[in-house]
């Protein structure tokens, strides 16, 4: 057994865990964030997707021992208190979920590719970024919109922040 | 997964030395062909050796059209280089072709290499670029290195620290990804400097990456698609699974050498 100390969404936490054990089974088994899912569990349909250092990964394809010390983000820290997070409220506003499965690694792998995309994004690029994240439900097309739509809002607000 | 005691490096160094004093270690860099290796136990080392927080094994530098790229490089760090896409810009191409953004966060152009999957991209383009592999014993030429199916020419307790080409003058990769996996079901790598052309294929050999010599000596003279117009590759030593028959890989060898080409070119 081994201790890891990070930082989950602003706060530091720590525990302890096997070797074996996965960042996700440490977020969701250890400390309760079950807002990350599991969907394969074998790096193919991002369900699990946080963001490492500001960077989407999967977190069942790593060890939470490797994330020892790192900062990490789940759905969990995305919004500001009561209020949606903008790809959230998109995601909300477009009907970009169905059963809501693969909804939290979607996010999560939107709000990173809307960071790494300042310039904008259109459709054929999101359709290209999404190709981590598996949904069986919506087909994409809301999904797709949702984030073009959040990409959009969040760069007028950026614009008019400067 | 089998239960594994983890190690973090901060040297290559150390990173040696934990790998030696480990009874059946290994080094994980990305871990994304790892870590689904240890859960399906095809992997089961007793030790994890983390590279990730290794400095010395990160750095890009381009200098005199010498490109260097340090192992611990990610696939998107490559992807993302000015550096390497003012010099190669196939070989940024390559790179924001693998996998999805997650796995190119994570994964490695050393992990990639070490691992020498038949079907990974980067082997392709060490190849044609005629690479050389840096490790902690030794530089070995990419021609060298690869030696079949997830086979290298490293030894048990090498790691590979970086690999250094020179740029070429024109360069381009085409790659037909398999539809659920993402990697490559034919990938072409086509490089030209100083009149020599060199064409590889991965995805496509049933011992891995190779070069193509009908790709090369058709361009040899005419560094042009028209060159491939009517040129059929053999069959023969190419792989058949349930994605794709020997043949229909050889024409998307051919397939794919006409788009390489209309990157280089283009
Ligand atoms: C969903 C998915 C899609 C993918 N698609 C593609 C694709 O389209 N094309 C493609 O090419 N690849 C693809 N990959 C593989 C990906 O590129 C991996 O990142 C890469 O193969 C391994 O790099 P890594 O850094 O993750 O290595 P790890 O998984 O950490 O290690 C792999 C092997 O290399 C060894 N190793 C690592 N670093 C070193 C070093 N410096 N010296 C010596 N040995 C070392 C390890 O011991 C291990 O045996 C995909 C993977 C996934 C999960
Ligand atoms: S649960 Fe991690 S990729 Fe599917
Ligand atoms: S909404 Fe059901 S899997 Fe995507």
């Amino acid at each position: 057994m081994t201790d890891v100390t990070m930082t989950v969404n602003g706060k530091t936490v720590s525990g302890t865990v096997e070797g074996r054990t996965l960042l996700v089974q440490f977020l969701r088994d250890s400390l309760g964030l079950t807002g990350t899912h599991v969907g394969c569990e074998t790096s193919q349909c991002g369900a699990c997707t946080i963001h490492m250092d500001g960077r989407s990964v999967k977190s069942c394809s790593m060890l939470a021992v490797q994330a020892d010390g790192a900062a990490i983000t789940t759905i969990e820290g995305l919004s500001d208190g009561g209020d949606l997070h903008p790809v959230q409220a998109a995601f909300k506003e477009h009907h970009g979920l169905q059963c809501g499965f693969c909804t939290p690694g979607m996010i999560m792998a939107a709000t990173d590719m809307i960071r790494r995309h300042p310039e904008g994004l259109d459709e054929k690029t999101v359709r290209e970024e999404l190709e981590g994240n598996i949904c069986r439900c919506t087909g994409y097309h809301n999904i797709v919109k949702a984030i073009m739509a959040a990409s959009e809002a969040m760069n007028s607000a950026a614009n008019k922040a400067a | 997964m089998y239960d594994v005691t983890y190690h973090r490096a901060g040297s290559v160094s150390e990173a040696l030395n934990l790998l030696e004093a480990a009874e059946e270690g290994k080094f994980i860099a990305g871990g994304q062909t790892l870590i689904p290796a240890m859960k399906t136990r095809l992997a089961a080392p007793s030790d994890l050796v983390d590279l990730r927080h290794v400095a010395e094994l990160k750095s890009i530098s381009v200098a005199d059209g010498k490109v260097t790229i340090g192992a611990g490089v990610t696939h998107a760090e490559v992807a993302a280089s000015s550096e390497i896409s003012d010099v190669c810009p196939a070989l940024s191409h390559l790179a924001s072709l693998i996998g999805d953004p997650q796995v190119r966060h994570m994964g490695t152009i050393g992990g990639s290499l070490a691992n020498n999957d038949p079907a990974a991209d980067y082997p392709a383009a060490m190849l044609a670029l005629a690479a050389t592999i840096i490790t902690s014993k030794r530089e070995i030429a990419a021609e060298d290195f690869f030696t079949g199916l997830f086979e290298t020419a490293l030894d048990d307790n090498e790691l590979i620290t970086a690999i250094r080409f020179e740029a070429p003058e024109k360069a381009g990769y085409g790659k037909f990804p398999n539809p659920a996996s993402r990697y490559a079901m034919t990938g072409v790598f086509i490089a030209r400097k100083s009149e020599t052309v060199r064409a590889a294929v991965t995805g496509a050999g049933d011992d891995g990456v190779f070069l193509c010599s009908e790709l090369e000596s058709a361009l040899s003279t005419d560094f042009s698609a028209n060159a491939l117009d009517g040129l059929s590759v053999p069959a023969e030593n190419l792989m058949t699974d349930i994605h794709a028959s020997a043949d229909y890989r050889a024409s998307l060898i051919v397939a794919m050498a006409k788009r390489a080409l209309a990157m280089a070119n283009g």
